[in-house]
C-alpha cells in the first residue's frame, strides 16, 4: 500500500503508543500537521517551544513513557536545545520531531534553515536528518528504541519539508512495519556480570559503614521496590540524590534523604564517613561529592550504572558492575541471601547509632518567622506538603526554592518529584507540571516556583488553561534570584550584583488572572494554608499563589563550591565548629 | 611505561555527520587528538578511523568509553605501539639550493623516498613509512628550507600473531 512521509510520520507515533505530543507548528512541519488531523494523536499547541520540550520531560518524568515534542525548523529548534541538553543531563526519554527546509535547500541559509542536527548533536544521545521520505517508519521506531533503551535520553528526528509533503511525489513510497533495528553500534546492557555481583555481595558483607547512594538511574529503572527490598534486606541507610527523591520513601525509618551541596548534614555527614558506597544508579555528580579528593575518603566503592562510561569517571570503584540497576539489586539480593545463609551478618549497630545521632542533632531547621518578615519558605512547603495528598506530583524549577522543596517535602512515592537536575534549567518547574498533568491527570500536580523561574515559562499557564491542564503553582517569591543572592551574601561581602527582581512586578495575581487562571496573593502566615485549601478545590483551571517570602532566608545547610563536605555548614542555630 | 599516545582503530556506519559526531565528542570532552585519518572499508556500509589520542589530556578508558556511547561506532580497538605497524606517508616540497642539489639527493636515497616532481627551484618528495622515520626525514629536508609539506597522520592495523 502506498503512503506518504506525512502520514508514515503519524503512524509511526501511533505505532510507538504515542497519545499525546507537545508542540508548535510553522513552515517546515506544516505538511506534518496536516496528517495529524487525521490521527489519534493529541496535540497540546504550546506557547513556545522550549515549553513543549519541557512539557513532554515533564510527561516522561511523571509516567515513564517517552515524552514526544514537534516544532519547526531554523528558531523553533534552537529554541529546543534547551529541553533536549536538560533532557540529556537528567537522562529523560525523550523523542523530538522538527521540520526542517526542503531537501533542495539545505545548505543555502534558506528562511528558517539551521543546522539543526549539527547543534543537536552534543544534546543528544542521538539525531537522524531523515534523506528519504521512505525512511520514516524505520528511523522514528529507531528513535524511540534508542531513546527508552541503555540509558534514556533525548532522540531529535530532523525531517525535511519536502519529505511529508503529500503533494511531492518523492514523499510517496509503498507503506511498511519495520521490524528490527539496524543499529550495529547499539547494545545496550541490561544484566549485570554474576562476576561481579558477588564481588559487591563480599565487599558489602566484609564493610564496617555501608551506606547506599541511590540515585535517578533507580527511577528511570523502575526499580524503587528493589532499592527498598535490598535496603530492609541489609537494614542499612539509603541517601537519595536530588534525582532520586521519591525513588526510596521518605517516611522509611532508614531514609537519610538527599546529600550533597544543600543536602542534609546526616546523608552529607554519612556519605562522608562510609566505609563503602553502594552507589546504585548515581554518578557522582559534582553536586554530591563537593571537593572530590576529599570526598568519602575511607569508602570504598561499588557502582552500578547502566553506563559503563560514568565508571571512574569522577571516583573510582572498587567494582563496578554494568547493567540495568533493577536486575542488579535483584542479583545483588540473591546473592547476598545466598552468602547470609553461611556468613554471619555483619554488626553495623555502632555505625546505625552514629547515624541516628547526626540524625537527631542536626535535622532540617529553620527560624521561626517574625512579625514584620516575609513568609518563611520552608513554613510555605511544609504547609503545602501537608496538606496536599500523599501522592501529589511536585514540579519544581531551579534554585533555593528548589532545594527547600526537596528539602522539606516528604517524597514517600516514586515519580512524584520532577525537576531540573543535571543542566539546572530555570523555567523547567511550570511546563514540566503541565507535561506531568497531561500525563498523569487523575493527580493532584503541584509546582513549586520561584519569581525568577516563573517570569521565564510562565507564559505556558496559557496553553494550560485551554486545554485544561489545572496545575497549580506556588510562586516563592521574594523579588530576587534568590540562590545567586544568597552566593554574594555569603562569598561576596555581600556585594549584591544584578540579583534583585522586585517583588511587585510582574503583579503575579493579576498576570495568573490575565491568562485564565486563579491568581492568589498570600503576605502572612495565617493565610497560607486557606489559600492552599482554596487552590485544591479548583479544577476547571490552574491556580497561581503569589506567596511573598523573606528574601533573607539562605538555604541551609550548604557545602560551599569546591570545598569538601566536611567542611558542610549546617543552620547557623546548630552552631559550626 | 605508560605510552602517551595510543591509537585507536574505530569501525564506524559509514552515515553522513558521523566524523562531526567523533570530532565533537573529543572537543567537548577536552580530549586531545593527535592524528586523524579516515577511509572507506571493504564493505561500504562501514568506514574505519585511525585515531592517535592523547593520553595525558584524558585517561584512555574515558575516551574509548565515551566513543563507544555514539551510537554509529561499531568497534574500538585500541593498539598498543608494541603490537601494531603504525605506518604514515608524508608529500613535501623542498628547496633546491645552488651547490647542494647532490646533497639532497644523496639524503633523499638514504631514506628511500621517491622523487614526484622536480622543478628548477623546488623539489616533491613522498615517504611513507613508521611514524618515527617520517619524523626523521622530515627534519633532515628542514636543513634544506620546506616550502610546503602535508603529512597523513597515521594508520594502523594490530600486528599478526605467528
Amino acid at each position: 500500500m502506498k503512503t506518504n512521509g506525512g502520514k508514515a510520520l503519524m503512524d509511526s507515533l501511533e505505532a510507538q503508543g504515542v497519545e499525546i505530543v507537545f508542540g508548535l507548528p510553522g513552515g517546515a512541519i506544516l505538511p506534518a500537521y496536516d496528517p495529524l488531523l487525521d490521527s489519534s494523536i493529541r496535540h497540546v499547541l504550546v506557547r513556545h517551544e522550549q515549553g513543549a520540550g519541557h512539557m513532554a520531560e515533564g510527561y516522561a518524568h511523571a509516567t515513564g513513557l517517552p515524552g514526544v515534542a514537534i516544532v519547526t525548523s531554523g528558531p523553533a529548534a534552537t529554541n529546543m536545545v534547551t529541553p533536549l541538553a536538560d533532557a540529556m543531563l537528567d537522562s529523560v526519554p525523550l523523542v523530538c520531531i522538527t521540520g526542517q527546509v526542503a531537501s533542495g535547500a539545505i545548505g543555502s541559509d534558506a528562511f528558517q534553515e539551521c543546522d539543526t542536527t549539527g547543534i543537536t548533536m552534543a544534546v543528544t544521545k542521538h539525531n537522524f536528518l531523515v534523506t528519504d521520505a521512505s525512511e520514516i517508519p524505520q528511523v522514528i521506531h529507531d528513535a524511540f528504541y534508542i531513546a527508552t533503551t541503555g540509558r534514556p535520553g533525548p532522540v531529535l528526528v530532523d525531517i525535511p519539508k519536502d519529505l511529508v509533503d503529500a503533494n511531492n511525489p518523492a514523499s510517496h513510497f509503498d507503506d511498511y512495519k519495520p521490524s528490527g533495528h539496524d543499529l550495529p553500534g547499539y547494545n545496550p546492557i541490561q544484566d549485570p556480570d554474576p562476576q561481579e555481583v558477588l564481588k559487591a555481595a563480599h565487599l558489602i558483607l566484609q564493610s564496617k559503614r555501608p551506606i547506599i547512594y541511590s540515585g535517578g538511574g533507580i527511577l528511570k529503572a523502575r526499580a524503587a521496590d528493589e532499592l527498598r527490598e535490598l535496603a530492609e534486606l541489609l537494614d542499612v541507610h539509603v541517601i537519595t540524590t536530588l534525582m532520586n527523591r521519591g525513588g526510596f520513601p521518605d517516611d522509611h525509618p532508614l531514609a537519610l534523604g538527599m546529600p550533597g551541596m544543600h543536602g542534609n548534614y546526616t546523608a552529607v555527614t554519612a556519605i562522608q564517613q562510609s566505609d563503602l558506597l553502594i552507589t546504585l544508579g548515581a554518578r557522582f555528580d559534582d553536586r554530591v561529592t563537593g571537593k572530590v579528593d576529599e570526598f568519602a575518603p575511607d569508602a570504598k566503592v561499588i557502582h552500578a550504572d547502566i553506563d559503563p562510561a560514568e565508571f571512574n569517571k569522577v571516583r573510582s570503584a572498587n567494582v563496578s558492575i554494568q547493567g540495568d540497576v533493577g536486575h542488579t539489586i535483584i542479583e545483588l539480593i540473591k546473592a547476598l541471601k545466598q552468602l547470609l545463609e553461611n556468613h554471619e551478618r555483619p554488626d553495623w549497630s555502632e555505625w546505625k547509632s552514629q547515624i541516628s545521632g547526626w540524625k537527631e542533632r542536626f535535622p532540617l531547621v529553620y527560624d521561626e518567622w517574625q512579625e514584620g518578615e516575609g513568609l518563611k519558605p520552608q513554613y510555605v512547603i511544609e504547609q503545602l506538603r501537608d496538606n496536599t495528598p500523599d501522592d501529589t506530583i511536585v514540579a519544581s524549577g531551579v534554585g533555593q526554592h528548589q532545594m527547600w522543596a526537596s528539602q522539606f517535602w516528604k517524597f514517600n512515592h516514586p515519580y512524584t518529584w520532577i525537576n531540573s537536575g543535571g543542566l539546572g534549567t530555570m523555567g523547567f518547574a511550570v511546563p514540566a507540571a503541565i507535561g506531568a498533568k497531561a500525563g498523569k491527570p487523575d493527580r493532584m500536580v503541584w509546582a513549586i516556583d520561584g519569581d525568577g523561574c516563573f517570569q521565564m515559562t510562565n507564559q505556558e499557564l496559557v496553553t494550560a488553561r485551554l486545554e485544561k491542564f489545572p496545575v497549580k503553582i506556588a510562586v516563592l517569591n521574594n523579588g530576587y534570584l534568590g540562590m545567586v543572592r544568597q552566593w554574594q551574601e555569603l562569598f561576596y561581602d555581600e556585594r549584591y550584583s544584578e540579583v534583585h527582581l522586585q517583588s511587585d512586578l510582574p503583579d503575579y495575581k493579576k498576570l495568573a488572572e490575565a491568562m485564565g487562571c486563579v491568581g492568589i496573593r498570600v503576605e502572612s502566615p495565617e493565610e497560607v494554608q486557606p489559600a492552599i485549601d482554596q487552590a485544591n478545590e479548583i479544577n476547571d483551571r490552574p491556580v497561581v499563589i503569589d506567596f511573598r517570602t523573606e528574601a533573607s532566608e539562605n538555604v541551609y545547610p550548604m557545602v560551599p563550591a569546591g570545598k569538601s563536605n566536611s567542611d558542610v555548614i549546617v543552620h547557623p542555630s546548630q552552631g559550626n565548629n | 611505561m605508560v605510552e602517551q599516545f595510543h591509537t585507536l582503530v574505530v569501525r564506524v556506519e559509514n552515515k553522513p555527520g558521523v566524523l562531526a559526531r567523533v570530532s565533537g565528542l573529543f572537543a567537548r570532552r577536552g580530549f586531545n587528538i593527535q592524528s586523524l585519518a579516515v577511509a572507506p572499508t571493504d564493505n561500504e556500509l562501514f568506514s574505519r578511523l585511525t585515531i592517535v589520542v592523547d593520553a595525558e589530556s584524558a585517561p584512555l578508558d574515558q575516551v574509548v568509553k565515551q566513543l563507544d556511547k555514539l551510537i554509529n561506532v561499531v568497534r574500538i580497538q585500541e593498539l598498543s605501539q608494541r603490537d601494531s605497524v603504525n605506518r604514515e606517508l608524508i608529500l613535501a616540497t623542498v628547496k633546491l639550493i645552488e651547490g647542494k642539489e647532490d646533497n639532497i639527493m644523496r639524503d633523499i636515497e638514504s631514506f628511500d623516498a621517491n622523487v614526484l616532481s622536480v622543478g628548477e627551484k623546488k623539489i616533491m618528495v613522498s615517504l611513507s613509512g613508521p611514524p618515527e622515520v617520517i619524523d626523521e626525514f622530515e627534519t633532515v629536508l628542514e636543513k634544506y628550507g620546506i616550502v610546503e609539506v602535508q603529512r597523513t597522520g597515521i594508520v594502523a592495523l594490530a600486528t599478526i600473531a605467528r
